[in-house]
């Protein structure tokens, strides 16, 4: 068979390799087949629900000491630190309406994000990546299983369904962390305190946050998966999978955090 | 063995970027027949199965497995063709995350969701005792010695009931005696469960236990194809060193 001429192959080959902003583009479209593929086997039986509830498991509980340390936390600095501004004006009383908005709009759902970033998407990212090289999710191909439904639509639904959770118990140990601090300055009880902070915060509010936290979840469970899933190169593309999936992960969510304030903005006005 | 074809594999070509691996591969492999691939390291012989399984598309060719084109049928009929056709991993390539009974339930609990819990134990424990390690089936595939990883990844394929069985290297790493072992288990599992088998190596020994025929993948191409006798005594300078390495060294 003396066909070498005609042979795609030997042709694709003679072809120039692609160009920086081609490399790119053709990503960009991977990412979209990617994400198209999600939204058409996500939703499609077989249901992977033991798998689905696992995955909601790592990733919400095993964020919880984690995400409540740095909750709390943020609860006591940003009330300490906006005191003084506050009480050059005499408006020490509007502190926990401030802590309150500002936990639930911005701090709550911008903080679950990047520390669920950080642990969660990494995790994805080296977990998918190392099976990759030691053909773990071919051996799932060849035994007629669809790997990118047992892997990928469970990590990104769980990470999307958990995130908001995350986020409203984030705002609840911030505003718990805001109240030890209060409480050391002035005479207030806790039900004065929740009070003055829920009065403020409007349906909008919530609805803002948990739309936002969706998106974030949505966005480090895929970048997470997309990264581990095409990972090549053996351990060196484990790591750079991991560290992609981070990068790019807090990257999309502060593009995303941006827009998404600007959209929420014209509602308010 | 009898004539009926159950791979046929016609004018296959493969490159990666500027490196062409199959240059023209034409193979059939008959039905109950244990084919041997023999040829070098990265001569292309893990790329030419993974083509017959789907994990990686042709440049040009035509491969039929058990009468369907492998690259012309749906994603759905592919993983329907896949039940029939089991592929054991050179390095196993068993779930981490799993025990070997979880490795084991999860190709069989996807693609028969009607088994009962102990349909399902009973498959498990079946083609566990059928490769010797029945004890390991709680144990985690860290605490498995790396025949017994060949083992277990070989009862994974096993649980489906294929009727087509590709190896990938069964045998490297392996120690003398594990290899023995392994050989005699892909002769004990075509006599029993009746499959037709490819087993890709470089290992001579491993060729000449398991082969009905064997093939010699040379510059991309299978030059040499017979039986062992056949296809080693030439006078061909690619394929004496072949045999003197394994068997005068």
């Amino acid at each position: 068979m003396d066909n070498k001429a005609e042979n795609p192959a030997i042709l694709q080959k003679q072809a120039k390799p692609p160009g920086k902003i081609t490399r790119m583009f053709l990503t960009l479209y991977d990412v979209c087949q990617f994400v198209t593929r999600f939204f058409k086997e996500g939703f499609l039986p077989p249901y992977e629900g033991k798998e689905l509830m696992r995955q909601c498991y790592d990733i919400g509980y095993r964020s919880l000491a984690l995400i409540s340390l740095t909750g709390f936390i943020t609860g006591i600095v940003f009330t300490k630190q906006s005191r003084p501004s506050l009480a050059e004006f005499g408006a020490t009383s509007w502190l926990p309406s401030l802590v309150g908005i500002a936990l639930l709009r911005t701090l709550a759902p911008l903080l679950t994000s990047l520390i669920a970033a950080g642990k969660v998407g990494s995790s994805i990212g080296a977990e998918l990546g190392s099976m990759r090289v030691t053909e773990q999710i071919d051996a799932m191909e060849v035994s007629a299983t669809n790997p990118f439904k047992f892997l990928v639509t469970t990590r990104v639904l769980a990470s999307t369904i958990t995130i908001p959770i995350l986020t409203f118990y984030t705002a609840m140990v911030g505003m718990l962390g805001a109240l030890l601090n209060v409480s050391l300055f002035e005479d207030t009880s806790a039900r004065a305190f929740f009070q003055a902070s829920l009065e403020q915060i409007t349906f909008l509010d919530i609805t803002a946050s948990t739309v936002k936290a969706i998106i974030f979840g949505f966005t480090i469970g895929i970048v997470g998966c997309y990264q581990g899933y095409n990972s090549s190169k053996g351990t060196e593309g484990v790591g750079k999978a991991a560290n992609s999936a981070v990068v790019i992960g807090m990257f999309l969510i502060f593009i995303e955090e941006v827009v998404s304030v600007q959209f929420f903005g014209l509602f308010r006005t | 063995m009898d004539q009926e074809k159950v791979i046929e594999i016609k004018g296959l070509y493969k490159s990666f970027g500027t490196y062409d691996v199959l240059k023209g591969v034409d193979l059939d492999l008959h039905k109950r027949e244990n084919l041997v691939v023999l040829g070098k390291s990265g001569t292309g012989k893990s790329v030419l199965i993974k083509i017959i399984v789907g994990l990686l598309t042709p440049d040009q060719g035509a491969v039929k497995v058990l009468g369907q084109m492998v690259d012309k049928i749906s994603y759905k009929e592919l993983l329907a063709l896949r039940l029939k056709v089991g592929f054991s991993f050179q390095n196993s390539a068993l779930y981490d995350s799993m025990t070997v009974r979880q490795n084991l339930e999860f190709p069989l609990v996807r693609n028969q969701r009607n088994l009962t819990k102990g349909e399902v134990n009973q498959a498990v424990e079946r083609v566990l005792d059928a490769v010797g390690l029945l004890q390991t089936i709680n144990q985690m595939p860290s605490e498995l010695s790396g025949g017994q990883r060949k083992r277990v990844g070989i009862a994974r394929t096993l649980i489906l009931q294929p009727e087509v069985m590709l190896y990938d290297e069964p045998t490297a790493g392996l120690d003398p005696i594990t290899c023995l072992e392994i050989n005699n288990l892909i002769n004990e599992v075509q006599e029993r469960f009746h499959t037709s088998s490819i087993v890709i190596t470089h290992d001579l020994t491993c060729a000449k236990a398991v082969g009905n025929r064997v093939a010699m993948l040379l510059d991309g191409k299978f030059e040499r194809q017979g039986t062992f006798d056949e296809v080693f005594n030439t006078d061909d300078e690619r394929v004496k060193p072949f045999y003197e390495y394994n068997f005068i060294q």
